[in-house]
């Protein structure tokens, strides 16, 4: 498996499979965007507690799942990169850690859209909107971390070690807050039925996670073709690359 | 054994003539506590209530400042440099730093406690907790800035990241340890709380050094 995986450890290679990738996944990820989300908020049926406002779920729910699931794809890349001195997977982490980032910031911003009508208030201090805030501190932890040096690649390589230990730590601060809200507060308001969701909402709503999913992936390839051509200016391969035009 | 002993002598002779390094902080911590009866009212009701908050947020502030400097003169004067050159095992001068950094930051925080139950108007119980949580807690609480200031050791700007990297780790200690505080002022039982809390020390002390040489290490290279 090794030797499979070897050429793609390596920068040039990893460059040109991103440049290849990068239009089918970003025009993948725009057209199951507005399907899932034009379905979503034009053409499913209101709920019938939340009426309409409850739409807010196809952009939502996505953001937070991909939130956490680009901050396991950034600790596998920062694993990679501490344990087999990957330069790729390096770059990779400060290439998702934005992305995320911003998801972060969207499921908080319009779970704050959402909760003032259906709660009343903009912000509780509840068990999932706390750690959802935390982890957004994770991730702007290690986007300060790396910016931090003057050496770009001490910088790539300790945001990599905080990535790691903050994804050992986040069980912990996860089991945590939630125990603590438990002990402040009883049964919670947010702890909506989300099983029992209807088909005719729940296709559009599964389009949207796919679509944010690929989206992270798009964006993925073309932030790290960027930070693959900075790095490496002055091989001869991206010297060649650039003379060409 | 021998350079861990030789180690922690060297850092206590350091600390020792630069008394300013572990005196601030705790001087710090004071103020910060004596600043919250001004700014939320002297009330005693409502500082016993907010007590044990207070005081673990007044702990992180006092360790988060004495850690900025931990590694910092050993890195400018090269001694880091020249311990990874040498093939020198770090890990005994990581426990040195971590042995020192606990009893000039920690060790004196829980020797001050009666002194904040004073202050914040903490009854017994509460006191006998405090000092229980910050006898557990303060040694998580240096591995933790220990790791912060590894990592950070060549960064330009230091200060205000490291609290950036510490403070999303130290949430559950916050939590648990002031639980624990809370559970006792209520006369509840406060085993399970300190339970975790031992556990989560346990863990990070079998972890953390781990990380903190890595740390030292990608920092000189």
């Amino acid at each position: 498996m090794f030797k499979w995986l070897h050429p793609y450890a390596k920068p040039e290679t990893v460059y040109h499979l991103c440049g290849r990738l990068y239009p089918w996944l970003m025009a993948l990820a725009v057209l199951l965007l507005l399907l899932g989300n034009i379905w979503g908020l034009a053409f499913t049926p209101p709920d019938y507690q939340q009426g309409d406002s409850y739409r807010i779920i196809h952009i939502h729910v996505p953001s937070a799942i991909m939130s956490m699931g680009t901050y396991s794809a950034m600790a596998i890349a920062a694993f990679t990169a501490l344990v087999w001195q990957v330069k790729v997977a390096q770059w990779s982490v400060l290439a998702l850690a934005p992305v995320g980032a911003v998801y972060t910031a969207i499921a908080l911003i319009t779970g704050m859209a959402w909760g003032k009508p259906m709660w009343g208030t903009w912000w509780v201090w509840d068990a999932r909107l706390t750690s959802e805030l935390i982890l957004l501190f994770l991730y702007l932890g290690v986007i300060a971390l790396s910016g931090a040096f003057s050496d770009r690649q001490t910088g790539a390589k300790a945001a990599s070690l905080l990535a790691v230990i903050g994804v050992i730590n986040l069980p912990v601060i996860h089991f945590s807050v939630e125990w603590w809200n438990t002990l402040h507060q009883g049964a919670s308001i947010t702890k909506f039925a989300k099983p029992s969701i209807d088909p005719s909402m729940l296709w559009p709503l599964l389009i949207s996670i796919l679509a944010f999913k690929i989206l992270m992936l798009a964006l993925l390839c073309l932030r790290l073709r960027n930070a693959i051509l900075q790095n490496e200016q002055h091989r001869p391969w991206v010297k060649a690359l650039a003379g060409g035009h | 054994m021998v350079t861990l002993y030789r180690f922690t002598q060297r850092e206590l002779r350091l600390l020792a003539r630069q008394k300013a390094d572990w005196l601030n902080p705790l001087l710090f911590f004071v103020i910060v506590l004596s600043l919250f009866p001004l700014g939320v009212g002297p009330e005693p009701n409502l500082l016993r209530i907010m007590a044990p908050g207070i005081v673990w947020i007044a702990a992180l502030l006092s360790v988060l400042l004495a850690a900025e400097r931990l590694f910092k003169d050993d890195y400018r004067n090269g001694v880091i440099e020249q311990l990874v050159a040498a093939q020198q095992p770090l890990l005994s001068f990581v426990l040195a730093k971590l042995i020192t950094n606990w009893l000039s930051t920690g060790l004196p925080l829980v020797l001050l406690s009666p002194l904040v139950a004073l202050l914040l108007n903490i009854d017994q119980a509460s006191l006998v907790a405090m000092v229980f949580t910050l006898l557990l807690g303060t040694p998580l609480l240096s591995l933790l800035s220990v790791m912060g200031a590894a990592l950070t050791v060549s960064a330009d700007k230091g200060g205000i990241l490291l609290a950036l990297l510490i403070l999303p780790l130290y949430i559950p200690l916050l939590i648990f340890a002031s639980a624990a505080i809370e559970a006792a002022s209520m006369a509840l039982p406060y085993h399970g709380q300190l339970a975790i809390m031992l556990a989560m020390l346990l863990c990070a002390m079998a972890l953390i050094p781990l990380a903190v040489i890595s740390a030292l290490k990608l920092n000189v290279s």
